[in-house]
């Protein structure tokens, strides 16, 4: 416990030492102690844009959680929609935040928080679908011949096996998503849209060459990331209690 | 004190007729001729690849035969097995993980629509003749490998099943484990009055465990010769672990392992 600290703070006493010593100019690098000035500055306009962001981020965690098991469930079932639906999933994978951000804002117009909210559902049903469709592939053996000896109907088997089964690899899809719905929920707000929020700050400080502020909004941007993998991280050891690591 | 086959009986727990079982160029069971009687113990004992566990799978109808036919209790193995008359323990317990232990005993009942009440009830009496009844609330992860088996036995008794097929249950486990489950499972298998097909790999447990053992070859599968196993204890009112382990040191049990031994090793040439 001591030793990252440690290490944490020594990073950032070299960074401030190595910035004054070498007179690295503001747009390259500000020093912590400036950013953390700053941070506290501005702390009541953190609070309230981080309540935007990650509020859509959550809400798109929770769509893009919900399309992604249902998508998974369904292509389990039936190898017709397997075959439709990866393709399309992986196609989207492949498409870049910065991409979808501007798109859907112009689709869904500038004056609702709709565009990012779908930006983040998107990159969020990618890592669920994936863990969830895996999840559901996943039978052991034994539980399969245990089954039939059973005289179970595919239904039977997908209720007591193969849903109960999938519910670690799920958890863990949410848990790796968590953090990316904040990230995505940052950059689309790059692109123009209500300013309300982190990524609408970070930009705007930017531009006005107040770098200390837009790092400042970074920092809190980083810490809603991280609360956010902490509580996909709870949600996983709760749900998943009870059942062997 | 061996001898081939046996006389067919009208109404038995298990009858093989001409059992053959190929996989693509491989014939795993050739030729397979067997009857269980009601509340036998057989073993099916051979090397690797002599088609012990395929033959249960046979019998399971968790494997379909390329020839021959397979009835269960009078029926055919499939229907056997849609009307839940058998149960079936394997090497690894295949406990479900998310379950406690007694939701998964009561398991068969659950998916043959049995009400939770009658469920419940069953699931106790049974974790009672296991010896596990204070773990009816634990979840699979807390018990130890044999515990778990204990478990698994469990949960292949629900059904009232007059027939148990068990695929070297006791294969993961230690020693001292091991013949402490064997001496249980005599136990189980009497109080339950059903038959038990038992595939092992072990000379001493088959031997110990049951009223016949079947001895087998690989390539092509098939039995060889059917070696008469313990007889004192088999009948007697009441056989506790240790008689069991009295069993183990008669010159009687001594003679039944050579035997089969030997009949392994004829097998071989």
């Amino acid at each position: 416990m001591v030793a990252p600290l440690a290490l944490g703070l020594l990073v950032l006493v070299v960074w401030h030492l190595v910035v004054v010593a070498f007179a690295v100019p503001a747009f390259l690098l500000p020093t912590p102690l400036a950013i953390a000035q700053q941070f506290v500055a501005q702390f009541p306009v953190i609070l309230s844009t981080a309540a935007v962001t990650g509020g859509n981020a959550l809400v798109g965690l929770i769509a893009g959680f919900l399309i992604g098991l249902v998508l998974a469930v369904l292509a389990a079932s039936s190898r017709l929609i397997a075959e439709l639906t990866t393709p399309v999933v992986l196609a989207a994978s492949a498409i870049p935040i910065v991409a979808l951000a501007p798109v859907f804002t112009i689709m869904f117009g500038s004056t609702t928080e709709i565009a990012r909210q779908l930006v983040v559902t998107v990159v969020v049903i990618v890592p669920v679908f994936v863990s969830a469709a895996r999840g559901l592939r996943a039978v052991a053996p034994v539980h399969g011949d245990l089954m039939t000896s059973l005289a179970a109907t595919p239904w039977q088997r997908a209720r007591f096996v193969r849903l109960p089964g999938a519910v670690p690899y799920v958890m863990t899809g949410l848990r790796l998503a968590a953090p990316a719905a904040v990230i995505a929920s940052v950059v689309a707000e790059y692109f123009g849209g209500l300013q309300n929020g982190l990524g609408s700050r970070i930009t705007s400080a930017a531009a006005n060459t107040a770098y200390a502020r837009a790092w400042a909004f970074v920092v809190a941007s980083i810490v809603l990331g991280l609360l956010f993998h902490l509580g996909g991280t709870l949600v996983e050891r709760l749900v998943t209690r009870g059942r062997p690591a | 004190m061996s001898e081939l086959a046996s006389a067919k009986s009208a109404r038995s727990a298990v009858e093989l007729d001409g059992v053959d079982k190929r996989f693509g160029d491989v014939l795993a069971l050739s030729g397979i001729e067997l009857t269980l009687d009601d509340g036998e113990f057989v073993s099916l004992i051979g090397p690797s690849g002599c088609g012990k566990s395929t033959l249960l799978r046979v019998v399971a109808d968790l494997e379909q035969p390329t020839a021959g036919t397979v009835q269960v209790g009078g029926k055919p193995a499939r229907q056997a097995r849609l009307d839940q008359d058998y149960g079936i323990a394997f090497q690894q317990s295949g406990l479900l993980e998310w379950r406690t232990v007694a939701e998964n005993v009561e398991l068969p009942l659950h998916v043959h629509g049995v009400g939770k009440a009658e469920r419940r009830a069953r699931a106790a009496e049974l974790l009672e003749l296991v010896g596990l009844a204070d773990f009816a609330g634990s979840r699979p992860a807390q018990l130890s490998g044999g515990m778990q088996q204990r478990v698994a036995i469990a949960r292949a008794l629900a059904p009232q099943p007059k027939l148990l097929l068990m695929d070297e249950p006791f294969g993961a486990l230690d020693e001292m484990t091991r013949e402490r489950m064997q001496a249980e499972l005599l136990r189980i298998a009497r109080e339950s009055g059903a038959a038990v097909l038992f595939v092992t790999h072990s000379i001493p447990e088959a031997v110990v465990l049951s009223d016949r053992v079947v001895v087998m070859t690989p390539r092509p599968g098939r039995i060889t010769e059917v070696v008469d196993g313990r007889r004192p204890g088999r009948d007697a009112a009441e056989l506790e672990p240790d008689d069991v382990e009295d069993v183990r040191e008669t010159a009687a049990f001594f003679a039944a392992v050579t035997a089969v031994r030997e009949a392994l090793r004829k097998g071989h040439q």
